[in-house]
């Protein structure tokens, strides 16, 4: 306007259509607050991911310190022997096994407890919002498919990792603290079952753990959700059936297993390329503990091509999912 | 400034040729029917809109092409796309929560005093509303979203005519101000003709009828004839012709009211009728010429 007006109701207008092209350039939500968003609510639809692992934990535990209590008899010998023989030494409070590789038993079942429910909850990420027809509700909203799918790759990534080690850590605690206070019954210093495992060093190996397998389980992850996203029904059996499918015919034809022993050496994990220890010790015993997190190598880890290749794999994998939300419609 | 723009829009499943190239343009402001039979193409035609299913052609949506820039686009779109497509385990309140964190336009304030007008309880989870309920609180959703193009399929598909007419109410209401551009398909047509600035009719993947409400009110006109006029009401060359109690309804395409008074009482045509008269006459010729080529 250059010249000044009377008409209010005019400049108004005027006003009115600024701000609506201010809102208009404005308008952006930052990818991240995206994600955090997305990855929220897919917390929300399946509560079992934060539920499920605490309540195996709580499951392990009960039993862990319900057997104690059920051999208390046992037990009481145990321990007044072991106390007898020599004082220093952890008592024998869950029978022939240490606290030590108790927790690692546990952690173990909790780890693969965790692998369990990533996998069925990628099968089913980005299947059922096709078959529900609720992806008509996400898609009518202004997140990409790569926000989406990144969003649903986090879940085992990110998200039950951490799930699981707040799991795991806590159960050990609670049998740290039950440990003592047997002890403290039987006149002993309750001290003693922390310094013979001790309990942050665990916490921060635990932690390096759990990442490490997330990044050499990521190509399975991302392979279900590609699954997930492309078949319309049985799932399960397009994710499970080609690469069986796969094995079997090079051992028929070629009679070679290379494909049968990588997907074995995926599946399988590989602690002993994670870690410098074994986890079954000569005399079978179960004792994964290492006495500094300087034994860790990461770089040992970092550089094998396996770990690359896979995660190569797991990064095409979740780009023809991300490819292939954008086509798919509701089932 | 032309809101959706497409030019020879094709899709087709294998053989089946679902959008025969069709030309659109629907300006700001308007409100369109797309009306059209089952299979017409109505669904095809608003997904490639939405940016949902690809297409071929030309199209653009607000500046957009639908297809690589979806998630841009639905910042300035809103789409009902069926019934009960709101997750089922998604509570209200979560519902509320989502989309005032993903999307930049929504105002939570609005939505919530939408929802108090309902009888939905903030609490229950969609799972757990009647149909009517989770499309009122799809609805509410929708409407707090300053959005400048909504797309509305079959929004009102399964439900009740209270919630029908509440849904259109509300619609006008509370949320369209002539800047907005509403396009909605239903088979409910006469429910939404008041409401429409625009008609388009849609057969077999092409747009047989595009005319605003206007040209349409000038353009059509039923009348109602006496047996003994019907001869010569029929010589005027109606598009249509039915019975009602035992006197003829005539549909002309072009004739002056005037000159059709000296048949009976004129009247505007209501869109369904119109419907069955355009849509009708197109599969009688296609059959008789298939019988001619047979």
């Amino acid at each position: 306007m250059n010249m000044p007006t009377n008409d209010t109701r005019v400049s108004r207008d005027d006003d009115f259509a600024t701000h609506r092209v201010a809102a208009t350039s404005a308008a952006t939500i930052a990818p991240l607050k995206l994600l955090y968003w997305s990855v929220r609510r897919e917390l929300w639809e399946n509560r079992s991911l934060y539920l499920g692992p605490p309540l195996v934990a709580g499951v392990l535990l009960f039993a862990v310190v319900a057997n104690a209590i059920y051999d208390g008899g046992k037990a009481d010998h145990l321990i007044n022997s072991a106390i007898a023989l020599d004082p220093t030494r952890e008592a024998a409070v869950f029978g022939s096994l240490t606290i030590g590789s108790l927790s690692a038993i546990t952690a173990m079942m909790l780890i693969i407890t965790v692998f369990i429910v990533g996998a069925l909850y990628c099968l089913d990420a980005l299947n059922g919002e096709r078959r529900d027809r609720s992806i008509l509700f996400w898609k009518s909203l202004p997140v990409s498919d790569l926000i989406t799918v990144l969003s649903k790759a986090a879940i085992p990534l990110v998200v039950l990792p951490l799930v699981a080690l707040a799991s795991i850590v806590g159960m050990h605690l609670c049998m740290l603290v039950f440990t003592s206070a047997v002890q403290l019954l039987y006149g002993q210093s309750g001290a003693l079952p922390w310094t013979r495992a001790p309990f942050f060093q665990n916490a921060l190996v635990l932690l390096y753990g759990l990442a490490t397998l997330a990044l050499w389980h990521a190509p399975i992850y991302a392979w279900l959700l590609l699954v997930s996203s492309w078949a319309k029904r049985s799932v399960l059996l397009w994710a499970v059936l080609p690469p069986l499918v796969l094995a079997a015919i090079e051992g028929i034809t070629l009679g070679k297993s290379y494909f049968a022993s990588l997907l074995a050496h995926r599946l399988g994990g590989s602690p002993a390329d994670v870690f410098p220890f074994k986890m079954i010790d000569s005399k079978g015993g179960i004792s994964p503990q290492i006495s500094s997190l300087s034994e860790l190598d990461p770089l040992t880890f970092l550089t094998m091509p396996a770990l690359w290749g896979g995660l190569a794999f797991a990064a095409a994998c979740i780009a023809a999912a991300v490819w292939l939300r954008r086509r798919r419609e509701p089932i | 400034m032309a809101c959706i723009h497409a030019r020879g829009l094709r899709r087709h499943y294998g053989k089946n040729v679902a959008l025969d190239g069709i030309d659109l343009n629907i300006n700001e402001g308007r409100i369109v029917g797309l009306i059209g039979p089952n299979g017409a193409g109505k669904s095809t035609a608003l997904n490639a809109i939405l940016g949902l299913s690809p297409y071929e052609g030309e199209l653009t949506v607000l500046g957009h092409n639908p297809w690589t820039a979806r998630d841009q686009l639905m910042r300035d779109v809103s789409f009902i796309a069926d019934v009960a497509v709101l997750p089922r385990w998604m509570r209200v309140s979560q519902a509320l929560d989502y989309v005032a964190g993903v999307h930049p336009r929504f105002d939570r304030a609005k939505a919530a005093k939408f929802l108090a007008k309902t009888s939905i309880p903030s609490t229950a989870s969609v799972r757990e509303l009647s149909k009517g309920m989770a499309v009122q609180l799809h609805l509410c959703l929708i409407m707090a979203i300053d959005a400048k193009l909504l797309v509305l399929d079959e929004p009102t598909l399964g439900l009740d005519i209270l919630y029908r007419k509440q849904f259109y109410d509300s619609l006008l209401n509370d949320y369209f101000d002539h800047q907005r551009t509403i396009v909605v398909t239903t088979h409910q047509v006469e429910e939404v003709q008041h409401i429409l600035t625009d008609v388009m009719f849609i057969n077999r993947g092409r747009i047989v009828l595009d005319s605003s409400m206007e040209h349409f009110e000038q353009r059509f006109a039923e009348v109602m004839v006496h047996p003994e006029q019907a001869a010569a009401a029929r010589s005027r060359g109606p598009i249509h012709e039915r019975q009602v109690f035992g006197r003829s309804i005539f549909l002309f395409d072009g004739a002056t009211r005037d000159e059709l008074a000296a048949f009976g009482e004129v009247r505007t045509p209501g869109i369904a009728d119109l419907f069955v008269a355009v849509i009708g006459n197109e599969t009688t010729e296609t059959k008789s010429s298939k019988g001619v080529a047979a």
